[in-house]
């Protein structure tokens, strides 16, 4: 742009310098407030908290079930939101650990390096839980437990209810599956657990696979081609609530009836996806529950008392059922 | 025989054969592959089939792609396209989500123009950023594409936000003359884009503040204006694109709508013909790029290329697209083959200047 030579460097200067302190403002309203000073002894246990971020309508309830456990079980909740930044989060963690706080908790951003950081909090001798992800550190001593889904089971139990549903059919029981993003742990795992229990029954046969990103948009664009490839499908296994409700209007578009003409399962159960079962659109779903709060405030009871606890616990989840999903809905929080 | 055979010259030399060429082998391989891939019935009033999907789904990328083509075509980018689809996707489903009657068509029209003028704001804003400060485009519109994703999720807070709305989804999913709508708007805002450019001087004027803007500029063209406008033209054609988008699934995704739209418009713009340094500009050949990035990512849907693999896939067809594409490739590829330089291709397109 030569004609902007004329243009005095302060400006753009003055430019670039707004448009920073705009991404920055941005990026910096979520962040609570992590500084003050030292926590008394008064026998009240306090925890910090890291969150990953607001990203989804699930980690949104995730959140909103932490505080909400935390204030029942009278623990006082230091909450931080790591904006899907892992420096935010070795941040936090250093502030808590700076406050002296009696539980460290966090949901990893990413698997690997965290070991210096949390070092520092087994030096400062503050117990520190993961929840929902996990970390690669080899040692495993630098945590006491890891609170989160299994996302092996979940897949399993999908594949266990169908193999319920189908042990009288004697044809070929042909099922396509959309997977979510391409190699993240919860689409591999979804994928491996289903395909080791629909093993149990040799007519059970996944006729198609493919990536729908975990998205409405993406659901509903794979299936369109899957319907289209495929003149009989039985079985639509989609690894969220999301792809599975983007795939429910291109069956409809298809002329088929979904819940129907095609048995829907999916995992998650988020409140539309909860109305679709409902509403018989859906057949089953596995949950992935966010509301892992009071198992979180229980565990950090028990390791402020020294108690023993596994390195691995599972959240509490259960799985759906079109009536069960009519009984559960009107509590849906999220 | 010397007629045919210049015949043929001229119509392999014709800029938009080459792109053309790969849709049709694209296309050809998929029916081979399964041979119901074209087949179209009528269903419900409509026509259905693959190629009806392919058509619906490229018509937000044509939208956008046709906005990338004018800012392209001025020597700059436009990085924010994909977050202006999610906020306009986004302030629209949620205003309509707070209305009492959803159907109305008042409340739709409203949340349209809502979102479109919120998109035109900041559509000037990059055109402020480029043209009145100066700032790289690149650099500009990233501003926007990073911070405009952020946006959209304040708008949604974070939620995919559902509506039932008959007016708002046929936008996505309407269909006119047995057609989706989603192409018609597309293909009206095309036939708008090509009467203001090649009917008026506009056009011209683009590519040669593309070309050299301070050559324009003394020539008497108001370089920054130009400028300005494209950026205002590729936000609205976003924001369009982004009512498509949230229609065809009834909900708005702040995270996930939109996202890489931007890479997919700059791709489809590219093997349009129109060149990355500006100074010209093809809309006919944006529109086949946008068909051909459609079409591949519904082939390794429809040939089910497992996920691990079609990345792979796709960024072979893309480089074999380009190559195709570029002159100085081709030259060499027949010279050895016929071991004599085609006059016609090296004459009709002369390397390109990149302004320094």
């Amino acid at each position: 742009m030569g004609k902007m030579r004329t243009q005095s460097v302060r400006w753009r200067a003055a430019a670039v310098l707004a448009s920073v302190l705009l991404v920055g403002g941005v990026a910096a309203c979520g962040n609570s407030d992590t500084g003050g000073g030292g926590t008394k002894d008064d026998g009240k246990i306090t925890m910090g908290f890291s969150q990953v971020g607001a990203e989804s309508g699930w980690r949104t309830a995730n959140t909103i079930s932490i505080k909400e456990a935390a204030a029942a079980a009278g623990i006082e909740l230091k909450f931080d939101d790591a904006q899907q930044k892992q420096e935010n989060q070795i941040k936090a963690i250093r502030n808590y650990i700076q406050q002296k706080v009696d539980v460290i908790a966090f949901s990893p951003v990413v698997e690997s390096g965290w070991d210096t950081v949390l070092k520092e909090a087994k030096d400062a001798g503050i117990p520190v839980i993961l929840t929902d992800r996990s970390v690669d550190s080899a040692d495993k001593s630098l945590y006491k437990t890891f609170l989160g889904s299994d996302f092996v089971k979940e897949g399993k139990l999908a594949g266990e209810w169908l193999v319920e549903q189908k042990k009288t059919a004697s044809g070929p029981v042909n099922i396509v599956e959309l997977q979510g993003s391409t190699g993240a742990a919860p689409a591999n795992d979804r994928k491996k657990g289903f395909a080791e229990a629909i093993a149990a029954n040799p007519n059970l046969k996944v006729i198609a696979s493919q990536t729908g990103d975990f998205t409405r948009a993406g659901g509903k664009q794979v299936m369109e081609q899957f319907l289209k490839a495929n003149p009989k499908i039985d079985v639509l296994f989609a690894h969220n609530d999301d792809m599975g409700l983007g795939a429910l209007e291109a069956i409809t578009a298809a002329g088929k009836v979904p819940g129907k003409d095609i048995t829907i399962i999916t995992i998650d159960a988020v409140k539309d996806g909860m109305q679709a079962l409902a509403d018989g659109k859906f057949n089953f779903i596995a949950e992935c529950s966010p509301l892992l709060g009071p198992q979180l405030m229980d565990l950090a009871k028990k390791v402020k008392d020294g108690q023993e606890v596994p390195a691995r616990i599972e959240t509490q989840e259960t799985t759906f059922t079109s009536e069960q999903a009519k009984e559960a809905l009107p509590n849906r929080k999220y | 025989m010397n007629d045919t055979m210049s015949r043929y010259r001229t119509m392999i030399g014709h800029r938009l054969f080459w792109p053309a060429a790969v849709l049709f082998v694209m296309l050809a391989a998929n029916t081979i592959y399964r041979p119901g891939f074209l087949s179209i019935e009528l269903k419900d009033g409509h026509l259905y089939g693959t190629p009806i999907d392919i058509l619906r789904l490229s018509a937000p990328l044509i939208l956008v792609a046709l906005g990338m083509t004018l800012v392209i075509s001025t020597g700059g980018i436009d990085l924010s396209v994909g977050s202006l689809c999610a906020i306009s996707g986004a302030i629209a489903c949620m205003y309509i989500s707070k209305q009492p009657d959803q159907n109305s068509l008042g409340v739709v029209v409203t949340a349209l123009a809502m979102a479109l003028g919120v998109s035109l704001v900041l559509g000037a804003w990059n055109g402020v950023l480029v043209a009145v400060i100066g700032i790289q485009p690149i650099i500009a519109t990233l501003i926007l594409m990073v911070a405009g994703r952020g946006l959209a999720q304040l708008i949604t807070e974070g939620q995919i936000i559902t509506i039932n709305s008959e007016p708002y989804r046929a936008i996505g999913l309407g269909h006119a003359l047995t057609l989706p709508l989603a192409i018609f708007i597309a293909l009206a805002a095309a036939l708008l884009v090509a009467a203001f450019t090649r009917r008026t001087a506009l056009g011209m004027i683009i590519e040669s503040v593309g070309g050299n803007a301070m050559a324009s500029r003394l020539a008497g063209i108001r370089s920054g204006r130009v400028i300005f406008l494209v950026y205002v033209i590729s936000a609205a054609c976003a924001a369009v694109a982004g009512f498509m988008m949230t229609a065809n699934v009834s909900s708005a995704d702040g995270n996930a709508a939109g996202l890489w739209v931007e890479l997919d418009a700059i791709l489809a713009v590219v093997i349009g013909g129109t060149s990355l340094a500006g100074g010209r500009f093809f809309l006919s050949g944006t529109i086949i790029g946008a068909l051909i990035i459609q079409t591949l990512t519904t082939t390794v849907y429809a040939m089910d290329i497992s996920p691990q693999t079609s990345l792979l896939f796709k960024a072979v067809v893309v480089i074999a697209v380009c190559l195709i594409q570029a002159p100085a490739f081709r030259a060499r590829f027949s010279r050895r083959r016929r071991n004599a330089p085609p006059p016609a291709t090296i004459v009709d397109k002369p390397k390109e200047q990149v302004p320094a």
